[in-house]
């Protein structure tokens, strides 16, 4: 039920609220399943093993994909599609939607990619090579499974749904940048229900993992929970993890009209840009962003409870992010702060989505979960109410802002209000 | 490979490519699209594992002969008489 509410400034048609929400995570294949795995510190990073790069680490999904594909849906789709089928059905069910008699003209999908096509591109070639390179051997699925649409386009195709589909791609800042567009379309009416957030099939290209790794930037530890690491002093990169989560977002006006559920509402949001290079990050605008997302809202940093840093385990990138951070938050002691990759590695274009998800039932459990394998704090990243390795209960949880930053210097920030 | 060959190799390369089906009852006589879930696609599928497993080049205005498995194997057999099943 949800409570009346006259502190936004907003009419209800323009107040947006996430009224379901379904993923798969390395950890978990349901919101309930994920947030016990981030409260009782369970790691979804195991060996994995890619054709070239051999032996390494990613944090892999372990959902049943027949639960809503035949067989020769998954021979004709890409893994990315079906992330994305997964977590947008949990997520229309989790949401108590009467589906069979929702307009299909009034649903609207936008799924935030880092990349997509890099997988279907690599097992083509590969596959050609043992034809000598003979392109009359090349697949005519190759198009359809690569076109930047294709997660989105496979979710409206296995759903029925006939409004506007779309990806944004917008590397690691892509799972807020979903959940963004989905909310803009919905003020502007383009749609009346948005499926909307994040998916990454990229634990299935090489290409990802020898470019971390010639970056100097792929994680590497005897023990694979223990590999994803950010914060600590002995962090040496990123684990590659695959992952999806799927947000269903009303307009408040709509979801109190049919008694629906609400884990939150969109309080305020903000993207930029650093426009200074292309892999290293800029503290400065990614302080500025989170200050733009806070004005928006309407708040100030002391009321957040919780911030979703994007750390990735990178020596450059935690340290940068916690600069931001600490220049917004100071030490005021009332802000805690997490980090979500120390569980499942880095989920790439769902990891903004993932990484909010997580903690949106923080709401209901006043609890703030932990940032795993700290054993050694980075004097670097000591921000006051960094929560290390346990999780920590709060007295009541209002406010969730959630940082997901990306290659091309794009910054992302998303912040949730308890309603 | 004899036609009884032929049509062995065209039900396997149909049971990758339609694996929801159930290929046991197949009528030879009736065409594919009106027993099985094919589309265009598919069909070029079919197209497709041929010329990877045999090296069968089958040019396009030749894919109506490959409208059921009859029609098929009467095309293929010509082509295919000559070479071994892998």
């Amino acid at each position: 039920m949800i409570r009346a509410d006259s502190s936004s400034p907003l009419p209800d048609h323009q107040r947006i609220v996430i009224t379901g929400i379904g993923l798969t995570a390395p950890n978990g294949n349901s919101l309930r399943e994920f947030r016990d795995s981030l409260l009782s510190g369970r790691s979804g990073v195991v060996p994995y093993e890619i054709r070239y790069v051999g032996k390494t680490l990613a944090g892999l999904c372990t959902f049943d994909e027949r639960r809503y594909q035949s067989r020769k849906d998954l021979r004709r789709g890409t893994r990315a599609g079906s992330v994305g089928i997964y977590a947008a059905q949990e997520a229309v069910a989790d949401a108590g939607l009467d589906w069979p008699n929702v307009d299909p003209a009034s649903v609207g999908v936008y799924l935030g990619v880092t990349e997509h096509g890099n997988v279907e591109t690599e097992n083509e070639i590969y596959e050609l090579k043992g034809y000598d390179y003979d392109t009359s051997f090349w697949s005519h699925h190759h198009n359809p499974r690569t076109v930047a649409n294709n997660p989105a386009g496979e979710v409206a195709l296995n759903m029925g749904i006939t409004g506007p589909h779309y990806t944004i791609g917008a590397a690691c800042a892509a799972g807020n940048a979903g959940l963004v567009q989905g909310a803009q379309m919905l003020r502007l009416g383009d749609c009346d229900v948005a499926l909307a957030g994040g998916v990454s099939e990229s634990v299935r290209t090489f290409g990802i993992f020898a470019s971390f790794k010639s970056q100097g930037a792929l994680a590497e530890h005897d023990d694979p929970a223990r590999a994803s690491r950010p914060f600590d002093v002995e962090r040496n990169g990123i684990v590659v993890a695959e992952g999806g989560c799927v947000f269903v977002l009303e307009r408040l006006d709509d979801a109190r009209r049919r008694g629906a559920q609400v884990y939150g509402e969109l309080a305020g949001y903000a993207i930029n840009t650093d426009a200074t290079d292309f892999v290293l990050p800029n503290p400065q605008r990614q302080a500025e962003c989170v200050r733009l997302a806070l004005r928006r809202a309407g708040l100030v940093p002391e009321q957040i409870d919780i911030v979703s840093t994007h750390a990735t385990g990178t020596s450059s990138g935690d340290t940068q992010e916690c600069v931001a951070l600490r220049s917004v938050f100071g030490d005021s002691g009332k802000t805690f702060f997490n980090n979500t990759k120390s569980f499942i590695g880095h989920c790439m274009g769902a990891a903004g989505a993932l990484e909010l998800a997580g903690n949106l039932l923080a709401f209901r459990d006043g609890v703030c979960h932990a940032t795993i394998n700290v054993d050694t704090l980075d004097p670097e990243c000591d921000v006051p109410g960094l929560v290390l390795n346990q999780p920590r209960e709060l007295e009541r949880v209002s406010y969730v802002l959630n940082n997901s930053f990306g290659m091309l210097g794009i910054n992302s920030v998303v912040i949730i209000k308890r309603i | 490979m004899t036609p009884a060959e032929i049509r062995e190799e065209v039900l396997d390369i149909l049971g990758d490519i339609a694996p929801d089906d159930d290929l046991s009852a197949l009528d030879d006589d009736v065409a594919f699209r009106d027993q099985l879930e094919l589309d265009s696609m598919d069909f070029l599928d079919i197209v497709m594992e041929l010329r990877k497993r045999y090296r069968v080049q089958i040019p396009e205005e030749d894919y109506s002969h490959l409208a059921s498995m009859a029609s098929t194997v009467s095309y293929l057999e010509p082509l295919m008489r000559d070479m071994q099943k892998i």
